[in-house]
């Protein structure tokens, strides 16, 4: 009898992916060990790893490497399919779209910072969607919006600057 | 060594620094426009005899009000309250539509019904100020 092997042929290109997206995942996990003060507000680092991948390869591999990390951290912490996962799925989707308008930007006025505050609002405000039409169908969630906004607008400058200062400095992509 | 960090720390683009401050006072609007004080916890009811029943608008529910004319329909939805149906002629009542803030009043002159809208503290009106 004879093997048969099954062999995938990856590209270059894959294996690019598969090693940003394992960075994600990495920031990702270690993100939800801590404990949070609110549902729902932390502080997004693997968003960190999107950022860079934008600025360095494209778009499309910013897009693989966010939902890879969707995909496999929801495995990872068991959450796969569960209303933790279509938030996070639906935050990343958000801002991913966000992402894809703001970075036509003209990179001389603005930098990571901008993008990674514009993503962030876009990640709360399509999870505070998802809460609102399927979670929680209620107007009091509308007083959650000032909370999570503040938190978006903390995390995502400080995620931003630290985007930048991975990609050394702004200003040299100008 | 750390200082060298500091020193390379990124310079903000000025589009950054816009996205920043819109971003400051998106969050301060959000503050100012959903965390007013004054939002009503409870509903009270009264008709030509005086005070009916005071409701919590936690839940949401559809009272009757028996008046001269028959009976005036109120609702209760999501915190916020109006007149849905009502026997009189002019229908006022029903048109001004959902209230939500403490001190608001809608009153059915004809059938002698009105709700009123109780918070925390009253804010003041022209009545009582």
């Amino acid at each position: 009898m004879t093997r048969s092997i099954i062999k995938i042929r990856t590209t270059p290109d894959d294996h690019r992916v598969a090693r940003l997206a394992a960075l994600a995942i990495g920031l990702h996990l270690a993100e939800a060990v801590f404990p949070s003060p609110l549902p729902g507000v932390k502080p997004g680092i693997a968003n960190i790893v999107t950022l860079y991948v934008l600025y360095r390869f494209d778009m499309a591999t910013a897009v693989w490497v966010s939902l890879l990390r969707v995909l496999a951290g929801s495995l990872l912490l068991g959450n796969f399919l569960s209303p933790t996962f279509v938030l996070s799925l639906s935050g990343s989707l958000a801002s991913l779209a966000v992402l894809a308008l703001a970075r036509h930007l003209p990179q001389r006025w603005f930098g990571p910072v901008s993008l990674s505050v514009l993503a962030a609002f876009a990640h709360m405000a399509g999870q505070l969607m998802v809460v609102r039409l399927w979670l929680i169908p209620h107007a009091g969630v509308a007083y959650l919006i000032p909370v999570f906004a503040a938190a978006a607008l903390f995390f995502g400058a400080i995620n931003g600057m630290i985007a930048a200062r991975l990609l050394n400095a702004p200003g040299e992509h100008a | 060594m750390n200082m060298y960090r500091w020193k390379s720390f990124p310079r903000l683009l000025p589009g950054d620094w816009l996205v920043l401050v819109l971003g400051l006072s998106l969050v301060g609007a959000s503050f100012a426009m959903l965390w007013q004080p004054g939002h009503a916890a409870k509903l009270r009811v009264r008709d030509q005899h005086g005070v009916v029943a005071t409701y919590s608008l936690g839940q949401d529910r559809i009272i009757e009000v028996r008046g001269p004319l028959g009976s005036s329909q109120v609702q209760i939805r999501q915190g916020q309250v109006r007149f849905s149906h009502s026997p009189c002629r002019n229908q006022y009542c029903v048109h001004q539509g959902w209230l939500s803030r403490a001190g608001q009043v809608a009153i059915c002159l004809p059938n002698q019904v009105s709700i009123e809208l109780l918070g925390g503290e009253r804010a003041y009106d022209s009545l009582n100020y």
